[in-house]
């Protein structure tokens, strides 16, 4: 199989055929997209996935008085590792977001995901899952995308080497 | 370059082209004779050595690749292997040179004389080496010129006699190393400049450093690191009796008629078996892959691997032992860019029996972490995983982070060694590379004597912070040494004073698996000065006759 999984085929065959979710979808790239300053599409990440990731990112580095995961793409750099080098790290990217997502609907009833949730209550959800595998991996992408080579699509504009101090 | 047909007889074969393979190559070929080098790893140029901590540190494109050559570890002979990663190293023409540190300090006139200064240790299987630091100082010298070493003749005061000044100046000194130094002088103790195999100047056609902050784990691009591939490779390829044979795995040492090898059969890049036949065959894969080499190489000769009779291949694996302390500073150090190692001191390095136990080992100050490794591994424990905390102190600690890091003695113990994994096999059906390792007490003793007196020194820097990790047993190892020691005794070694093996006439060993007693840690200027010895007793004996 190419790097098009069956389920994104799937989910390219839905979306054309139901305007409403690709609106929907469109939507969840440019919203990701808009507050990186550039559009982004997703090679392995269903849209809504890279909104929560991102969410998730931006509580393990987050933005403020300088850039933090957010303004740095890591949602790009991880999207394209698990495009690439990482593939193997997908289903592990499916069913830990599932994990996450049940473990938030436990904490916060009456929430929808985790992007809408107060800065708070992210930080209380991420201690609740700070010592899974999952997270582990996710902490680990997060600071190789916030400190690789942009290249990798993240690290934008180098704004991850200018915090530390980092220069060429 | 010169392409030598597989079906010629060459004079020699010689297995892997890294610390000792290069240098034997280019010593053999200028002396005159044909020299096909089988090196498993890729021939890779100046514009392969990107500036990508992700393709080089994590992903090891310079490394042995644990998913095609898997490894399996356990502790004691009594327990079934597990696999998982165990030993490290460069793969590529010009071997773990190509990316190390390049710490290049000579071993001290002890080290080749240490049972009969210190006498036994038990549970250890201490033994002189059968020359001495005398034998040994002019390849020293050979290696400092031929190279490229730079550092300061006399710098030193517990450094062995010396022939000749370096080639090269020092490297200029860091902040690291500076305040190093200052903290050190105050207690007494000898810093000196680090010899490193880096150019401080321009030196046969190559540059000087461009102090970029890509050093230890990259290939220098710029060709100031004087790795084998920037040196002595080359210089025997110029000879045009050289040919190196890249991505070329070995799998077995092929006997002749009576007590002689006849070639190496090896997979070509296209995976074809390939023999080719040599008068002598030089291995040089280093100190795990040698000795896997050799149990590979059954005959009916040699039913427990080549050159096995005593049965002491693959014993005695002594590997990388060393441990750090960190220090936060409240100015920036920006400690990032350029060589590593500025200051090193050796007034620990002698084993004192007042410790109450055998070692010692030198102290050298660095920082040598790159971005995202610094992130994940460098700051001390009570810092936040994730964060505004973590995101702060990333910013903070980066600039004004710098550490001590102290290399040690590695006991030789027969139970550690590297075998033959009954159950796993490599990507080509070979069986996997097994490591059984157990630090000996004294091993640990000496890392925490050593990490307390770096934490001594770090102590008089006005450091704002100092911290460490505990001293624990290892199972992931660079540093491959011991596995088919030197001695005078067949039957208490594998090879002779001369790397000859002893029941083979034209067969050589050298290379990390030749070394008798550890050093402490770096052991790299000693492969590549055994190297240039052995190499002048393989011209000798090929030109009387004797292979």
């Amino acid at each position: 199989m190419t790097e098009l999984t069956r389920r994104r085929i799937l989910e390219l065959a839905v979306a054309s055929q139901l305007p409403g979710i690709a609106e929907a979808q469109r939507h969840a790239h440019e919203a990701v997209g808009s507050k990186t300053g550039a559009g982004g599409k997703f090679e392995s990440l269903p849209a809504e996935d890279a909104v929560e990731v991102e969410a998730l990112a931006s509580v393990i580095i987050p933005s403020g008085a300088t850039p933090g995961a957010r303004e740095a793409g890591v949602v790009y750099f991880i999207d394209k590792a698990l495009a690439t080098f990482d593939r193997d790290k997908r289903e592990a990217y499916e069913t830990g977001l599932r994990m996450v997502q049940a473990r938030r609907a436990e904490l916060f009833s009456g929430s929808k995901n985790i992007a809408g949730l107060q800065a708070n209550e992210q930080r209380r959800l991420v201690e609740s899952i700070e010592h899974t595998a999952f997270f582990g991996l996710l902490r680990l992408h997060t600071v190789m995308g916030f400190l690789g080579r942009p290249e990798y699509g993240g690290n934008r504009g180098e704004v991850g080497w200018a915090l530390i101090g980092f220069k060429e | 370059m010169v392409k030598i047909r597989t079906k010629d007889i060459v004079d020699f074969v010689v297995i892997g082209s890294g610390a000792a393979g290069g240098v034997v190559a280019k010593e053999l070929a200028t002396a005159g004779f044909r020299v096909v080098v089988l090196e498993q790893g890729p021939y890779l140029r100046e514009r392969d050595f990107a500036h990508d901590e992700i393709k080089m540190l994590r992903q090891g494109f310079l490394m042995n690749d644990w998913k095609r050559q898997p490894n399996t570890f356990r502790k004691t002979e009594s327990e079934e292997a597990v696999e998982q990663p165990a030993i490290f190293y460069g793969q590529q023409v010009g071997g773990g040179t190509v990316h190390y540190t390049a710490n290049v300090w000579r071993f001290h006139e002890v080290d080749f004389e240490e049972r009969t200064r210190w006498g036994d240790v038990p549970g250890a299987a201490l033994a002189d080496w059968p020359i001495r630091y005398a034998d040994l100082e002019p390849y020293y010298t050979k290696v400092e010129k031929e190279l490229g070493v730079s550092g300061l003749a006399g710098s030193n005061p517990y450094d062995p006699p010396r022939a000749a000044p370096y080639p090269l100046p020092p490297l200029p000194v860091k902040a690291s190393g500076k305040i190093f130094e200052a903290a050190a002088r105050k207690l007494g103790l000898h810093p000196f400049p680090a010899p490193m195999a880096i150019l401080s100047q321009p030196y046969q056609g190559r540059p000087a450093c461009t102090q970029c902050p890509y050093c230890k784990g990259f290939g220098c691009e710029v060709r100031a690191k004087s790795s084998s591939l920037a040196t002595v490779i080359p210089a025997a390829e110029r000879t045009g009796r050289c040919e190196i044979r890249a991505g070329c795995r070995v799998r077995k040492v092929e006997m002749g008629k009576g007590d002689r090898v006849m070639g190496a059969i090896y997979f070509d890049p296209r995976g074809k078996e390939v023999l080719q036949r040599a008068r002598a065959v030089v291995v040089c894969a280093n100190g795990a892959e040698t000795p896997r080499l050799l149990l590979m190489s059954k005959s009916n000769r040699f039913p427990n691997g080549l050159a096995n009779s005593s049965g002491l291949v693959g014993k005695y694996f002594m590997v990388d032992t060393g441990v750090s302390a960190e220090a936060l500073f409240e100015e920036p150090l920006h400690d990032y860019r350029g060589v590593h190692v500025s200051r090193v001191l050796h007034d620990y390095y002698d084993s004192d029996p007042k410790r109450g136990f055998y070692g010692g080992g030198g102290i050298d100050a660095r920082f040598d972490w790159f971005p995202i490794n610094f992130a994940l591994g460098a700051l001390p424990r009570e810092v936040p995983a994730w964060g505004e905390g973590f995101k702060e102190a990333l910013a903070q600690y980066f600039p004004r982070t710098m550490r001590l890091l102290a290399h040690s003695t590695c006991l030789p113990v027969e139970t550690n060694s590297i075998s033959l994994d009954p159950k796993v096999k490599d990507a080509w059906g070979l069986p996997a590379l097994r490591m059984t390792y157990r630090n000996h007490p004294d091993d640990l003793k000496v890392l925490r004597f050593l990490q307390q007196r770096c934490v001594e020194i770090l102590e008089v820097t006005g450091a704002k912070k100092i911290w460490t990790a505990p001293v624990e047993e290892f199972t992931l190892t660079g540093h491959l040494m011991g596995t088919c020691r030197m001695g005078n005794d067949p039957a208490k070694s594998v090879v002779n004073r001369d790397h000859r093996v002893h029941d083979v006439r034209n067969l050589f060993v050298v290379d990390g698996s030749s070394f008798v007693t550890s050093g402490r840690q770096q052991p790299t200027c000693t492969i590549h000065a055994l190297a240039y010895r052995a190499a002048d007793h393989m011209v000798r004996a090929a030109q009387q006759g004797e292979l």
